[in-house]
């Protein structure tokens, strides 16, 4: 490249933990040109973020940078001056973080920090940055630029702030951005308004960008080049078609193939068959403010049933409104044909054992102070009244049933676990029960790819061998597709569109479906494109704006 | 819509539209109206104490020989013969209009140059110079203390780990771990014997100038000084360094703000509840803790008084003090509370 804007060489940075050096990232070289888009990709711990904060000479407390050189423009930011490295900082290299809500700063107005960088840095005047803000908020399609900077962070959807941010980042029309996953805590649907988004202003600027992500068709979409890292090792690089026709390495082709997990399809349930859980018109409030209105959908035996929608849809309400927990105030949940008494506190034992439920945050959902072992004994005393040799007997059989071998795992904590570990942990716990039905919240979305297809497994193994019954709660598409035997798909706290996996898939769709179905990024690099342009670049967004905002 | 509760938005998105965000003025209602609960609960602990004080006003003052007879009249003139129920109505009937009744020595005194024992001092006239004595050493220190705290805490965060730092916590702690008459001999020492700046008695009296007072109670204030820093400079370095971990702090950074900048602007506006509230917690022990500093510069505040009442079993005005006290604590913490909610942007500003 004859227009070299960044250049990186054998970049090794370390992360201290347990009184000693570990390596985070071993000799890695990158080369930016000017107006470039480089991929990062690869899963958590392979070193994406830190490498891409030591782009900007920048490391977090407890890392450092233990050899290589970092070049932006010729400046050595490495060995640069802190001082010197300030000047730089905002003002020529810019960062875009994962969650927009925790690092807009809570005290201060979203334009107040937008104008911060410019006018620190002697750019403008604080009336010409608030003017230019405006400007990019309007070119981000923020809805009401004039005034949306005038809000506090807590007071703008999560969407539209990570559009902030973008635009806070291009404040001082630096030459380089760094993005940090800026999309993975979205929803589909917002993440396409975002990824458009910068991907827009990013073009019109000829800003040259990193974009760090999991997601290899989000990467697709952005990149020119993608990078591949494993364990901080670069695994290999290409340009975006070519990587993405050709992979060359088996730990790329892995990564690609997560998505090509797919259940077979089932025989449909015996007309007169009685769901194991059957919802029937349910109301759900909290206090005033009514959440889910008139949901009703069932669950036979041995069947999946995947729920979709957007955050603040009703998903989680409803798996509370099962579980008892949040009671209904109208409607009945019916377990094998026999009404439920609304409220967790009024049902029987064995009602309770029936229904079992696995957690999204897997870290938090485990007592941290309990060993496994403690963990899986406590509901196989309670539900199976079995003791002593007999409960660690039952314990045994459970950690060889998610595949963890008892001998190693029994005595340990949860924070001795990986994520994956700890997920299973959370499965087991759930069978300990023996239960007819688990409700599965989001189960895979705090995992890698590739994790992530080890827990659909083992849930699609269990499910067979047990006849259980699934309510599988996702945002997630793919995972819909990959073990879904049914879909409901809510929106508002309603029930828009139910069916079979195969009818939900295949046109014609209600128009949110539709809306959910084409937002899901696809492999194809010419697919954001493609879909923008059927969908009409003007009104792009603002309807799903509007849905949003409710 | 769900509140943008960070990466947890999909995860809480249903649970967080639960907790609409309550109205300023009804917390703050609320506040007041617990706040002057706590003072009528701690009004009939006062009373119940002290009136179960060991000896009465009559013992101490009549001595060992007293006749049973003699002690009876007295009790009954000054009516402590009479049901502890109907007494506590009766004073907290009395202290509501701002009557705290007489003072029990005051009357003595009074009886015996043979006025009318019924024209004797009140309460109120006998305490409130001194308390506005108190709150005016209180002020002084304040503006002197919170300041100097606080700064202090913010270059201890700013340059954490440092010398600076570690000699900063050095300081502040030996000046909060030695006794406050020690630290009063040895500024008295330094700034009154060997370099004459400031006068050693801080006597003060009606009719003095402005100028005068701050002079006068300007050694008794940075003891004080010295001693209530500790606690809010630690507090305020503790309540930004909680905060440098935050991603909107390394955003900043990231942004190429200056370190001071970082702190003063982005942490502090988000660690004040903390440090408000030890604030608050500081300036009620300078109202009602100040006794041994008081007694060494011979200043006349509300806590020698106090002492003096107790000695005397003057029970009138052990009440009075005490019911000054509690209500310098809640006022204060109402205060800090009221200051730490308006300090929250999400309740400033609702969605």
């Amino acid at each position: 490249m004859a227009d070299h804007l960044l250049k990186i060489r054998d970049l090794r940075l370390e992360g201290r933990a347990d009184e000693t050096w570990h390596p985070i990232v071993n000799g890695i070289d990158l080369d930016l040109g000017r107006g470039e888009v480089l991929g990062l990709i690869g899963e958590s711990g392979a070193g994406k973020s830190t490498l891409g904060l030591a782009a900007m000479g920048f490391t977090r407390d407890g890392v450092r940078i233990s050899g290589g050189t970092v070049e932006f423009d010729g400046i050595d930011l490495v060995n640069a001056p802190l001082a010197e490295k300030r000047r730089l900082l905002g003002k020529r290299i810019a960062y875009v973080a994962q969650s927009a809500a925790a690092s807009f700063n809570p005290a201060h107005r979203i334009i107040d920090q937008h104008t911060e960088a410019p006018v620190q840095h002697g750019l403008m005047s604080e009336r010409e940055s608030e003017e230019d803000a405006m400007r990019l908020y309007e070119r981000l399609r923020l809805p009401n630029p004039d005034e949306i900077g005038f809000r506090y962070p807590h007071q703008v959807s999560g969407g539209q702030l990570q559009r902030a941010m973008t635009a806070m980042a291009m404040s001082c029309r630096p030459d380089l951005i760094i993005f940090d996953e800026p999309t993975t805590a979205l929803d589909v649907t917002t993440q396409i308004e975002v990824l458009a988004a910068i991907r827009d202003i990013v073009d019109q600027f000829g800003t040259a960008a990193i974009y760090i992500t999991h997601d290899l068709a989000v990467v697709a979409q952005m990149a020119d080049r993608i990078k591949v890292l494993l364990r901080g090792d670069e695994v290999e690089e290409a340009p975006t078609r070519e990587m993405l026709e050709s992979p060359q390495e088996d730990y790329t082709r892995s990564l690609w193939a997560v998505r090509s997990f797919e259940r077979p399809e089932k025989p449909a349930p015996a007309a007169d068959a009685v769901p194991v859980i059957s919802v029937r018109g349910i109301d759900a409030a909290y206090g005033d403010t009514r959440v889910l209105h008139d949901v009703s959908f069932d669950i036979h035996e041995g069947r999946t049933v995947a729920v979709v929608g957007e955050s603040g849809s009703g998903k989680s309400t409803t798996a509370r409104c099962i579980t008892g927990l949040l009671p209904p105030v109208k409607g009945t949940i019916r377990l094998e044909g026999e009404d439920l008494p609304p409220d967790y506190r009024r049902r029987s034992k064995d009602q309770l054992r029936q229904v079992q439920m696995i957690y999204q945050m897997a870290d938090t959902a485990l007592n941290p102070r309990k060993t496994v072992g403690e963990i899986l004994g406590r509901p196989i005393e309670f539900y199976m009244g079995l003791r002593g040799r007999e409960r660690r007997r039952r314990v045994e059989q459970l950690l060889d049933e998610i595949e963890l071998p008892a001998s190693q795992f029994i005595d340990r904590l949860p924070s001795e676990l990986s994520g994956g570990q700890k997920q299973r942990v959370g499965i087991a716990r759930a069978l300990a029960a023996e239960p007819r039905f688990i409700i599965c919240d989001e189960v895979t979305s705090a995992l890698d790819q590739l994790v992530a297809e080890g827990i659909l497994k083992l849930l699609a193994r269990l499910q067979d061998e047990r006849k259980l019954s699934y309510m599988f709660i996702t945002h997630d598409l793919a995972t819909v597709r990959a073990i879904a035997d049914e879909v409901v798909v809510m929106k508002d706290g309603e029930v828009v569109e139910q069916g079979d996996k195969r009818q939900m898939f295949t046109p014609p769709h209600h128009p949110y479906t539709d809306l959910l179905l084409s937002s899901v990024p696809e492999m194809d690099p010419d697919w954001l494109t493609t879909l923008l342009e059927e969908r009409g670049r003007e009104n792009l967004g603002d309807a799903a704006i509007d849905r949003m905002n409710g | 819509m769900s509140a943008p509760v960070g990466q947890g938005d999909f995860t809480s998105g249903d649970t967080a539209r639960r907790k609409d965000v309550p109205n300023v003025f009804a917390i703050i209602l609320q506040r007041l109206l617990l706040g002057l609960l706590t003072l009528f609960v701690v009004s009939i602990i006062i009373f119940a104490a002290v009136n179960m004080l060991p000896g009465d006003f009559a013992q101490v003052i009549l001595g060992q020989g007293a006749t049973p007879e003699a002690t009876e009249a007295i009790r009954r003139d000054l009516g402590l013969d009479r049901p502890v129920v109907l007494r506590y109505f009766e004073w907290l009937g009395g202290a509501l209009q701002g009557d705290l009744g007489r003072s029990f020595a005051q009357a003595n005194f009074a009886s015996f140059v043979g006025a009318d024992a019924a024209g004797g001092t009140t309460v109120l006239q006998q305490i409130a110079p001194r308390f506005a004595n108190t709150m005016f050493l209180a002020g002084v220190t304040a503006a002197i203390a919170v300041p100097f705290a606080v700064g202090l805490g913010i270059l201890a965060a700013l340059y954490r780990n440092t010398v600076f730092d570690k000699g900063t916590n050095v300081f502040a702690l030996t000046s909060i771990s030695s006794p406050e008459f020690f630290l009063a001999y040895v500024l008295i020492l330094f700034l009154a014997v060997l370099n004459p700046i400031l006068p050693s008695l801080s006597n003060i009296y009606a009719g003095m100038s402005l100028g005068e007072r701050l002079e006068r109670s300007l050694l008794p204030a940075l003891t004080l000084t010295l001693v209530v820093t500790a606690h809010m400079m630690r507090m305020t370095r503790a309540a930004i360094i909680n905060l440098l971990a935050s991603p909107y702090i390394e955003m900043a950074r990231l942004k190429g703000m200056t370190p001071m900048r970082v702190i003063v602007r982005h942490a502090l506006p988000n660690a004040l509840a903390p440090i408000i509230n030890v604030i608050a917690i500081n300036l009620a022990y300078l109202i009602t803790g100040v006794v041994v500093v008081e007694v060494v510069f011979v200043y006349p505040g509300i806590g020698q008084l106090f002492v003096d009442a107790v000695k005397t079993r003057d029970i009138p005005v052990v009440q009075a003090c005490c019911l000054i006290f509690a209500a310098a604590y809640i006022v204060l913490n109402l205060v800090a509370d009221i200051l730490s909610i308006l300090s929250n942007p999400r309740l400033r500003h609702p969605r």
